[in-house]
């Protein structure tokens, strides 16, 4: 009889699996998108049954949670013809299957000559803590801001320079577009905007000038 | 794994309150027994949370709200409920039958695992997650795909554009949540749900809602953002998208959106009241004698009274000063805040060992 | 200066805070509606609801099928058939009116010679299916007598002022 953690592995494996298949094989990108965030899901119910709680819940709320939201706006925004692209796929089979021979024998030659380094088997024989110990999220956050502290922090300013990079790319000024001030106008009150004045009959009433007065809000 | 769960459970409220011996099957028949005793009465409070909320609201503006069906009109929720029930599903022939029935139906599943984590009183939760905050982060990050998933394959303008409207939002207001999480965790030191309650033991004063009044400003904000309540109900702005993504939605299919959508509003209020009022202590040490589960309901009862009340007083934003607020209000607050918090700890040598 | 004092103002919501406070007292002011089902609100005699075909008090119908109404009625709801009866007295035969298409404006009431249809107080009448909604003879009466108090008593009271 199998145990519990191994139907679930085998359960978290097959769906993983299974759903990185259908990413490929699915005809509608849409449901693509939706397969490949059930992947991400199972793998990450993989990374629980490691005992890897922290990455698992990184791994759904990063991926799952925002860059497969933006997959999908992107894949939904999109006007394609599934007619034309079936079409494509079969002058594009020979090229494509060209580069995938390429990989897998890339692939096999590397598994052939791996050869491990000589400080892998010292840096595997380090005492890691036990996890009744030290929970893995201050585990790696210990590993993360003491050792690899400048290597953590440059990919964070790497990241941070894409997207600010971004930005200036896509970001233009355009002239004669109507902006709403949203300071000035929650600094209007009530007694900048109007008055009351008595006007007597056939007279009418002058109104009164007061600074900012006539100004667009 | 096992092991470690059958040497767990007798600790638990319900294993000792069960004491028998302990074989797969019961545990099964527990775990399953430990799901109901969350769900059904967290189904039934949100009918009541459907009702209160049409009071209050109806209150706020001097009116009377249901008061036709049941004692003062309690069960509402239920004959609203029981016609939904009856009615007829309908599926629009452009749709994409299986997403379009999938939306409404992970929705409220969502809505409802998130529960999980929640305790109720010291050791009382279903799972007691070491990172259980990054938990309903997630879960409440994955909410986004009912919303979308229903626009796209209703295969309708209003519902797309309500969705992509939604789910933009909630993208945008999840990452200022991160950031307040982030300030309180700072002060507890774990990510463990029952930890930060812990932190907080003692009277009213230990709260964090005084060292953090305006990260709880901020997350109270957000969280209406989050959970599409006034003024940030634009995915469903009935005055220009009619219903959003709910649009091409009848019977249960639309009673199950609605149920998820309250459900999540009596979560976020749930945890409000667990990183900042204490979760299930009592506000004086000398009222310890009633039970926590009744102060954390308390507690929930009067983020979701907040809630309502917004609901009644506040016009609703325009999309792209919705969108301003995010980005350019609150996420560098609290980026401000969090750097400013973990200053004053630090200094003042209150970081957690 | 003032508008350091502004954005201090919305940095710390306070037209947040006093809205909330407003909505707070609001919230425990006494209602301004009724409590509708249970109790309801005056209304005038010449309320134009439900319509009713009335009797004389011995039993007679008052309709007399002159067809005024039928000839008034703006939206044309009203239809009306008429033949002597075995004692010589012109009486209707058929009296129908289509609700879906009145729009209560008491013009029939004002045509009638002898006050037999009215409009009376009555103006909980929704039905479950259209169908009902197409009122005959036998309804108009029913109608008649159920209401007669009312009526009666609403027709005293503006008297005077005919």
């Amino acid at each position: 009889m199998i145990s519990l953690p191994v139907l679930a592995f085998y359960l978290f494996a097959a769906a993983t699996i299974g759903a990185a298949v259908m990413v490929i094989s699915a005809k509608n990108p849409v449901h693509s998108v939706l397969w490949l965030i059930l992947a991400f899901f199972s793998a990450a119910g993989l990374f629980v049954l490691l005992g890897a709680e922290f990455l698992a819940m990184l791994l759904v709320i990063v991926y799952v949670g925002a860059v497969a939201v933006l997959f999908l706006f992107v894949v939904m925004m999109l006007n394609i013809n599934y007619e034309e692209l079936r079409e494509g796929a079969q002058s594009y089979l020979p090229i494509g299957g060209l580069v995938g021979v390429i990989l897998l024998i890339e692939l096999i030659m590397m598994g052939i000559s791996w050869q491990f380094g000589a400080d892998v088997t010292v840096n595997a024989a380090q005492p890691t803590p036990m996890l009744t110990e030290v929970q893995n999220t201050e585990a790696l956050g210990r590993v993360l801001y003491t050792d690899y502290i400048f290597i953590f922090q440059s990919a964070g300013l790497i990241l941070l320079v894409a997207m600010i990079g971004a930005i200036v790319l896509t970001h233009r000024t355009r002239s004669g577009v109507k902006r709403q001030s949203i300071a000035r106008q929650n600094a209007r009150r009530p007694e900048d905007a109007y008055g009351l004045v008595d006007a007597e009959v056939g007279a009418g009433a002058t109104i009164p000038t007061k600074k900012g007065q006539g100004e667009r809000p | 794994m096992v092991e470690a769960f059958f040497e767990w459970f007798p600790t638990t409220w319900l294993g000792m309150f069960f004491g028998v011996e302990q074989t797969a099957l019961f545990y099964f028949i527990a775990i399953v027994a430990m799901i109901l005793v969350i769900v059904l009465p967290l189904l039934i409070a949100v009918a009541f949370t459907v009702y209160f909320d049409r009071k209050i609201w109806a209150a706020v503006q001097m009116r009377r709200g249901p008061n036709v069906v049941g004692p003062f009109g309690l069960l509402q929720s239920f004959a609203d409920g029981i016609k939904l029930f009856l009615k007829e599903t309908i599926i629009p022939s452009g749709a994409n039958k299986v997403i379009f029935l999938l939306a409404p139906m992970i929705t409220f599943t969502l809505a409802l695992i998130a529960w999980a984590v929640i305790p109720f009183g010291e050791g009382m939760a279903v799972a007691n997650l070491n990172v259980g905050v990054l938990y309903i982060l997630a879960i409440s990050s994955l909410g986004v795909y009912g919303i979308i998933m229903s626009g796209w394959a209703s295969n309708s303008r209003y519902a797309f554009l309500g969705s992509l409207r939604s789910a933009a939002q909630m993208v945008s207001y999840e990452v200022s949540i991160g950031f307040v999480l982030v300030c309180v965790l700072m002060a507890v030191g774990s990510l463990n749900l029952s930890d930060i309650v812990v932190a907080q033991q003692g009277s009213i004063l230990n709260w964090y809602i005084w060292p953090f009044l305006p990260i709880y400003v901020i997350f109270f904000i957000s969280t209406l953002a989050e959970t599409n309540r006034p003024p940030f109900d634009l995915p469903e702005a009935e005055a220009e998208l009619v219903a959003g993504y709910q649009v091409e939605y009848s019977s249960m299919a639309f009673a199950l959106f609605f149920l998820g959508e309250y459900a999540n509003i009596l979560l976020m209020s749930a945890v409000m009241a667990i990183l900042f009022l204490g979760g299930w202590y009592a506000p004086l040490e000398a009222l310890d004698f009633i039970p926590g589960w009744i102060w954390l309901l308390a507690k929930t009862a009067f983020g979701f009274w907040m809630i309502s009340m917004v609901k009644a007083f506040v016009p609703r934003y325009r999309y792209d000063q919705l969108m301003r607020l995010g980005w350019k209000v609150f996420l560098p607050i609290s980026l401000f805040l969090v750097i400013f918090y973990a200053g004053v700890m630090m200094y003042a040598g209150w970081l957690p060992k | 200066m003032s508008s350091l004092v502004a954005s201090a103002k919305s940095l710390l919501l306070l037209e947040f805070m006093s809205a909330f406070w407003l909505s707070i007292k609001y919230m425990v002011a006494p209602k301004v509606t009724i409590n509708y089902p249970y109790e309801k609100g005056p209304i005038s005699p010449r309320f134009r609801g439900e319509h009713a075909l009335r009797r004389y008090a011995n039993g007679e119908e008052r309709c007399i099928a002159c067809k005024l109404c039928e000839a008034i009625c703006p939206a044309q709801a009203i239809t009306i058939e008429a033949e002597p009866r075995d004692d010589g007295s012109r009486r209707t035969t058929r009296y129908d009116i289509d609700m879906t298409k009145c729009i209560y404006c008491g013009f029939c009431q004002e045509a009638c010679p002898v006050d037999a249809i009215v409009e009376g107080p009555n103006f909980e009448f929704a039905t479950e299916t259209r169908a009902e909604l197409m009122y005959d003879k036998n309804k108009l009466l029913a109608n008649g007598e159920r209401w007669e108090r009312e009526i009666a008593m609403n027709i005293a009271a503006d008297a005077q002022y005919r």
